[in-house]
């Protein structure tokens, strides 16, 4: 793992005239969750868009290292994503989903590893070989992270993964968040979920496109104290 | 990270296209759908243009043969991106190190083999229906064919990822399109009915309608290649 933080200089993002980012400065470092909080339209999706250097940002930079992150950087294959839509193939196997993705990314053996990640995420051998569009949503969740994890990323990004799944897959999305930050990964999370949230350690907060709160404290929040500060820091 | 890199150009553009046609080959709904509309214009055709046995003008079952191939390579073009919007899974295709422009070309390689298999049926149908024999020039027929596929999938897969998210995407895709390609059709249509004229037929001028087809598939796929870096960004 490259113990280098992200770091947003600046960073702003225009669309169509209408300003949704403005003046983001703000550093993840590795094995650190980072919560990304704000109501809706405040910028937290742009955000991320920007981290998974799918978004081009309007102003700003984003560095990573030494190295500039953007559309066409080479430390794209080192970002693994896992958003609201799963970003898998229906048609396809869970096995053959991990399989194709770690062929994309260059992963040896990605049929071979296939089995192993996917018992990680809790669809062991009987899911592997199932259609993925007969899967449930919290499982479609589970293959999303395989998928996301086959070429051992170094920057994790969730956005909203907590959205649809019953608590019993909320329970297992947060001890996850909690292996990827022992596993040494940056993980970032986007969230409306103050429950998902509560095992960050740095929560960021945005409104209207800028950060009204930027904290980290090693050992997480807590649900309560963090649902104080976000309505502290939307309110109005 | 995990070990090895990702791999070349080629590989990465294989590698989507046999995704396609793995899934394809799988469910054969798009190849059963391009097929079977592709059969119904010939025959329709053949209906209104086989008159008492007589045999129609070469003419007539080139431009058949090309109409069909453009119906039924629509179809295949409309559903071209429907398993990357499904799911967004075509933020993973784009989040992983292949090149977008590998993308584009495994896309373009899919398409087109499938709307060959379509043209394959197709073209032994019309040689029953129409009483035409294209066996004395099926190396060049194929040609034409083969090029006028690529062209056609080459502007398609553009026009087909730039609706991915639009309502009403079928109908824009055809308006889009159709003006686009038809060079296309009449190079193609010039070009086989030069070579299936029983009569006279026009190798020379099959020659420069080949010809032409290699520089527009050229043209076409150097656009594609550009214009679906920005078409693929998401913002």
């Amino acid at each position: 793992m490259t113990a280098a933080p992200v770091v947003l200089a600046k960073v702003g993002k225009v669309y169509g005239g209408r300003r949704v980012l403005a003046d983001v400065n703000v550093s993840f470092q590795p094995a650190r969750v980072a919560a990304v909080l704000g109501p809706n339209g405040a910028g937290k999706t742009t955000l991320l868009g920007i981290l998974s250097t799918l978004v081009t940002p309007s102003a700003g930079s984003v560095r990573w290292g030494d190295q500039t992150l953007g559309r066409g950087s080479p430390l794209r294959a080192r970002i693994g994503y896992v958003g609201h839509e799963p970003g898998i193939y229906g048609d396809l196997t869970a096995g053959e989903n991990v399989a194709l993705f770690a062929g994309l990314y260059g992963v040896g053996d990605g049929a071979g590893r296939a089995p192993a990640l996917l018992a990680r995420v809790g669809l062991g051998e009987a899911r592997a070989d199932a259609a993925a569009r007969t899967f449930s949503r919290g499982m479609l969740q589970r293959l999303a992270l395989a998928r996301a994890l086959v070429h051992d990323p170094t920057l994790l990004l969730f956005d909203e993964p907590a959205a649809a799944l019953d608590p019993a897959g909320a329970a297992w999305l947060t001890r996850e968040l909690a292996a990827e930050r022992a596993a040494g990964r940056t993980v970032v999370l986007v969230t409306h979920d103050l429950a998902a949230a509560a095992v960050a350690d740095q929560v960021v907060i945005l409104r209207r496109g800028r950060v009204v709160f930027d904290e980290t404290r090693p050992g997480g929040f807590g649900a309560d104290a963090l649902r104080a500060l976000y309505e502290e820091k939307t309110r109005g | 990270m995990a070990e090895g890199r990702p791999p070349g150009f080629l590989a990465q553009a294989l590698r989507i296209a046999g995704k396609d046609l793995a899934i394809e080959w799988r469910s054969r709904e798009v190849l059963a759908t391009m097929t079977f509309l592709a059969i119904v214009v010939v025959l329709i055709f053949s209906f209104a243009f086989v008159v008492e046995g007589a045999r129609p003008p070469a003419a007539v079952v080139s431009g058949i043969l090309w109409i069909a191939l453009v119906v039924s390579g629509t179809v295949g073009l409309a559903r071209a991106f429907d398993r990357e919007r499904e799911g967004e899974a075509i933020r993973s295709l784009l989040l992983s190190p292949a090149p977008r422009a590998a993308i584009y070309l495994g896309k373009l390689a899919a398409t087109a083999a499938l709307m060959a298999i379509t043209q394959t049926v197709l073209t032994g149908l019309a040689g029953v229906l129409f009483s035409t024999s294209f066996a004395a020039v099926a190396g060049r027929v194929a040609l034409l064919l083969g090029l006028g596929i690529i062209g056609f999938a080459a502007a398609g897969c553009v026009f087909s990822a730039a609706l991915l998210r639009a309502r009403g995407r079928d109908a824009l895709l055809a308006t889009l399109l159709y003006p686009i390609i038809v060079p296309i059709v009449i190079a193609g249509a010039r070009g086989t009915s030069q070579l299936i004229d029983p009569i006279a037929p026009d190798f020379d001028g099959a020659r420069f309608w080949t010809q032409f087809l290699v520089a527009v598939d050229v043209l076409f796929v150097t656009a594609g290649v550009w214009a679906f870096e920005p078409i693929a960004a998401s913002d």
